[in-house]
């Protein structure tokens, strides 16, 4: 291990550059650990974003060494190649300036997708009840642990091609509430999801699944909405 | 009729011809390869391969599946191509696909008309 990293960091906007910065390399340093020292003691008008650096709020994403990666949580000795490290904006997202992203377009797809639940009870009616064992919870189990980061989004070609694409985790939000047995909307969540901006367009190339810090398969999740979308399709339930 | 967008129940419908042209496309390579390899054994000449499908109607049958299979598969994927990396609209993709599928469909049921007939 040297005594100092070679950082290249971006600078800018969507026009800009990779500027070059020594960290002090330390044990068990974490991608956000030499972010966060430049800013603080070599250029304190770098942008970044984080919040929880516990690998829970999803918003310290950012493109380590050509790969999108949770900062947080992610090792410096596993990521470096030799003593280099290369720090990017994710992919596929507006620039604000410098590491931190527009992130308004990933949650708008969200919604786009009816990520929202719609139930019907009140809160003067009792709990549902969802066996824990049933297929459909443990769908909606696998894909829960989202965290928003946007890492999936910035690794998907898909979205880089079709803007218009909902994207990974849009989809696998969708996913979650197909499976969810009080939700209310689901043929307006299928028709929103089908077609060549949700579902259909994903090649299943898995750069989602593969990338996903939280081990959610998007694509699984995706192909479920495909196989729903063809019965619906079939049955005449779809416009 | 070329729509400038298909609906969503008009892309359900095309993954699930193209997910059902693919598995009748696996079996027919499949096959395809197994019997190509097992008849070049001895050598291969046209005539050779004349004499087997001539008045065949087992290999008339099979390649017009063959062709068929391609038929509904390329078009939907090359549509894709066209609208992904060439960057065209889907109604330029789709007309561009569809004669791309009426060129397989009149070439590929010449090629096995011509070896059978």
């Amino acid at each position: 291990m040297s005594a100092t990293l070679k950082v290249k960091v971006w600078r800018g906007k969507t026009s800009g550059g990779f500027v070059d910065y020594e960290v002090p390399r330390l044990e068990s340093q974490t991608v956000l650990d030499v972010v966060t020292h430049i800013q603080r003691h070599l250029d304190p008008s770098l942008s970044y974003r984080f919040a929880c650096r516990v690998g829970m709020c999803g918003s310290c994403a950012m493109t380590v060494n050509g790969v999108a990666r949770w900062t947080c949580r992610t090792h410096v000795s596993k990521v470096a190649e030799g003593d280099a490290l290369e720090i990017a904006p994710l992919s596929n997202l507006p620039v604000i300036k410098d590491l931190a992203t527009d992130m308004r377009e990933f949650f708008d797809k969200w919604a786009k997708g009816h990520g929202q639940f719609k139930g019907t009870r009140t809160r003067h009616e009792g709990f549902a009840q969802v066996r824990p064992d049933s297929r459909e919870r443990a769908a909606a189990n696998a894909g829960i642990e989202c965290i928003g980061c946007g890492v999936c989004y910035a690794s998907c070609d898909v979205v880089t091609w079709r803007p218009d694409f909902l994207g990974p985790a849009a989809l696998n939000r969708a996913w979650t509430l197909v499976n969810d047995v009080r939700d209310t909307a689901q043929r307006e969540r299928l028709q929103a999801v089908a077609g060549d901006v949700g579902c259909h367009a994903c090649h299943t190339q898995g750069s989602c699944s593969e990338r996903c810090p939280k081990q959610i398969e998007p694509t699984a999740g995706i192909a479920g909405l495909k196989r729903l979308a063809a019965r619906a399709a079939v049955r005449g339930e779809l416009e | 009729m070329i729509a400038v967008t298909l609906s969503a129940s008009t892309q359900a419908k095309l993954w699930y011809w193209q997910r059902i042209s693919a598995m009748v496309l696996a079996l027919c390579v499949l096959v395809h390869l197994g019997v190509m390899i097992y008849a070049v054994r001895g050598g291969l000449s046209a005539a050779e391969i004349l004499g087997r499908t001539r008045g065949s109607l087992v290999f008339g049958a099979f390649y017009t599946v063959f062709v068929l299979a391609c038929t509904v598969h390329v078009p939907i994927g090359f549509a894709r191509v066209c609208e992904e990396w060439l960057g065209l609209k889907a109604g330029g993709a789709w007309l561009l696909a569809k004669l791309l599928g009426l060129a397989i469909l009149v070439m590929g049921l010449r090629a096995v008309y011509g070896v059978v007939a």
